[in-house]
């Protein structure tokens, strides 16, 4: 693959140099006659030169497994090709691993010697005649676009559409991979509820998952009721929001208003700094330094707290988010014009009037955008909430309980060995289904509202 | 004591109702205004004339320190408002713009109703006491400006959904309505059409017999139109100063004369 890739790259640049001094040489260097620029005429022959040739390699790519299975069975003795489908599959799999060299699953007997010696002849032929025809492709492709080359020839507008294209694809691979994430959440999720019914998930109060391997085990049944994972999640998205929103649209108001230009140059990449930690980090802050320090607090003042409090994953995950309001919210509160700040104060408004009644009214709709947004950042988290929160389904808004999220549920359900046809492991994906939707909903929103505010201003 | 207190019967004392004396700004390191003497007449309309980056903004804007605001700017010199240095130690920025209202180039509205703009000024000084009071300061402010009329029915509306020459003159209200002795416009109808124009420029002769104004203008007609003094800058410094008339007709200066023809800027 390797030196065809070095071969297409270099006989391309070929074709470019090709074609320019093609273009040069059509109007004997008069390059006003030129539609283009003669580099587009460049461009325009390489891109013939590659394009053909890639698309013929892309073919065999998809040609191959194809060919490799027909010539697996063809000749094969009659036993073989009467196999059972799993045992045949088995079969073309160790012919395969035995063509590559590795390790088959039994001794390899004749008809699978035969039948790996037919792949390597595939796979063999494939690479020449490949390998060939994408030259002889590229080459017919480079002559061909450079013999086409005259003055009129749109090789720019050509170029462009090709470019445009390429871009193009690139965010449909980004819209692709969502819809494809989707999809697998939609069908899992539906496989789910087919085992427990939507309205159970949605209110029951009782989240118990472990069902027992055994019918005659304690709690064999398995409970889904999700209303105490969600309560877990809005407890300590409330308690990191009521951290976050007010330390960082403070900041935010000390950044874009109160701050010396060289604070602002030194405080602002330090906040954001916050945002670089990885949330690992804060998990084990949270449940080593916060949990223990919420505890030995609640206890001095005579109250119950467990060593795994939402409180604790709740602070710490509002000191992570402070950073996405602060940076967000200063955005928005810088954008609001000048001119209104000093209409204000042209009044004989104070710098803090002018803050509360123009420009944070001003800001407010951008403001409450970067809230949501940090909203579902803070449902999404995962780490801190693994670390210290706790498991434990409490339906309770105590914060000095433990409480268990969404998220960490999920996690716990999927890690270690899954079945996937019990209820236990595909609950994971109706959990995710429904984070998924608060999630984009409040992203939506966000983006409506953060829009909208835009066009105030433009 | 502070200085800058509104007594009636001293004011009434000057003709004069600012003076500048010797006035030097810096942004940063480079020099605006240099050595500027200047006065400003009492219930006139003064005009600053110049070419671009004269300083004729940047000394509009002394006059009610609004480049206090600006990072890094300095201003040495004397600056009296009915005698009073507005660089005094006990002078309150904040309650010297209450007296010296700004219009601004660009109509600023605040992205409030039009009745939220021109209560905004007094609500922050406490100038009413309630609801119908605020009411009668608004609808004044709004009469003097000649918006009243216009806007009557939709004082609820967003005063940024006004036309531009509308939401210029519902700043000139808002700036009213704080009860200032001196109004200082910088270029207020350059973002405006010509109708608009003619409407503030009438605005403008009305509202001399009250307040002392102080324009900043790019256009020498609209200067020998409105003002009854004009002031010319240029390179930061006062060439000339004097009656409307006679600098436009009979300039003392080379250097006036030239820019009044023409000839650069």
């Amino acid at each position: 693959m390797l030196p065809l890739t070095l071969a297409l790259l270099l006989l391309s640049t070929a074709a470019f140099v090709l074609g320019r001094r093609r273009a040069f040489a059509v109007v004997e260097g008069e390059t006003r006659l030129l539609h283009s620029q003669p580099g587009s005429y460049g461009q325009w022959v390489a891109l013939w030169c590659a394009l053909p040739s890639l698309a013929v390699v892309v073919a065999w790519w998809l040609l191959e497994p194809a060919l490799i299975e027909w010539q697996t069975f063809a000749g094969a003795p009659a036993e073989v090709v009467e196999l059972p489908p799993e045992r045949r599959e088995l079969f073309a799999r160790d012919a395969l691993a035995l063509s590559a060299g590795e390790v088959t699953s039994s001794e390899p007997g004749p008809a699978l010697r035969a039948a790996a010696g037919r792949i390597q002849r595939v796979e063999g032929l494939g690479q020449l005649s490949v390998g060939g025809l994408a030259a002889a492709v590229a080459l017919m492709g480079l002559g061909w676009a450079r013999g086409r080359i005259r003055p009129q020839l749109r090789a720019r507008n050509h170029v462009e559409a090709v470019a445009r294209t390429a871009l193009a694809a690139s965010s449909l691979v980004a819209i692709l991979a969502t819809v494809g994430i989707v999809l697998s959440l939609v069908f899992e999720a539906a496989r789910f509820f087919a085992l427990v019914p939507l309205g159970d998930f949605l209110f029951g109060l009782e989240w118990s998952p472990q069902t027992a391997i055994r019918a005659d085990q304690v709690g064999s049944s398995g409970a889904f009721g999700a209303a105490p994972v969600f309560a877990g999640t809005l407890l300590i998205t409330a308690l990191a929001m009521a951290v976050a929103v007010p330390v960082g649209l403070l900041a935010a108001i000390f950044l874009s208003d109160y701050a010396t230009p060289l604070t602002r140059a030194w405080v602002k990449p330090l906040l954001e700094i916050l945002a670089g930690i990885p949330t690992v980090v804060y998990g084990f802050f949270a449940a080593l330094s916060v949990g223990p320090l919420v505890r030995q607090l609640g206890e001095r003042l005579g109250w119950e707290v467990s060593s795994e409090s939402a409180l604790a994953a709740g602070l710490v995950m509002g000191v992570m988010i402070i950073p996405f309001v602060s940076s967000l919210s200063d955005d928005v509160i810088n954008a609001v014009p000048r001119s209104l700040r000093e209409g204000s104060l042209g009044l004989g408004a104070t710098k803090s009037e002018t803050i509360r009644r123009v420009v944070l009214p001003a800001a407010l709709p951008g403001i409450v955008g970067a809230v949501l947004l940090a909203i579902s950042r803070a449902i999404g988290e995962t780490m801190i909430v693994v670390m210290a929160a706790g498991l434990a389904a409490n339906l309770s808004a105590n914060p000095f309980e433990a409480v268990t999220t969404v998220t960490v549920q999920i996690v716990t359900l999927l890690v270690g060995d899954q079945e996937f046809d019990s209820a236990k492991t595909l609950a994971a994906f109706a959990l995710g289904l429904a984070l998924f939707l608060v999630t984009l909903g409040l992203n939506v929103v966000a983006l409506v509202v953060v829009r909208r505010y835009r066009e105030q201003y433009d | 004591m502070t200085t800058i207190s509104r007594p009636a019967e001293r004011s009434q004392l000057y003709l004069t109702k600012i003076t500048t004396r010797d006035l030097n700004v810096w942004y940063g390191e480079k020099q605006a205004l240099f050595s500027v003497n200047l006065d400003i007449e009492r219930n006139r309309v003064t005009s600053l004339i110049g070419p671009s980056g004269c300083g004729k903004s940047t000394y509009l804007r002394c006059l009610n320190r609004m480049n206090d605001v600006i990072e890094g700017c300095r201003v040495e010199g004397k600056i009296a408002l009915d005698g009073d240095d507005v660089h005094g130690e006990d002078v309150d920025p904040v309650q010297l713009r209450a007296r010296v209202g700004m219009v601004f180039q660009k109509p600023n509205p605040f992205p409030k109703s039009v009745w939220e703009n021109v209560a905004y000024g007094p609500r922050i000084h406490g100038l009413a006491t309630g609801r119908a009071e605020l009411d009668e300061i608004v609808t004044t402010s709004l009469e003097r400006a000649g918006l009243f009329a216009e806007v009557k029915d939709r004082l609820d509306d967003p005063g940024t959904g006004l036309s531009g020459g509308q939401q210029q003159r519902l700043c000139i209200a808002r700036a009213i309505a704080v009860q200032p002795d001196v109004i200082l416009m910088d270029e207020p109808c350059s973002a405006l059409d010509p109708i608009a124009t003619a409407r503030i420029e009438e605005l403008m002769e009305e509202l001399r017999a009250r307040y002392t104004i102080v324009i900043v203008t790019h256009s020498m007609q609209q200067a020998a139109r409105v003002s009854q003094r004009t002031a010319f800058f240029h390179l930061g410094a006062v060439v000339e100063e004097g009656e409307t008339g006679k600098l436009f007709t009979d300039p003392r200066e080379e250097r006036t004369r030239d820019y009044i023809t023409g000839r650069f800027g």
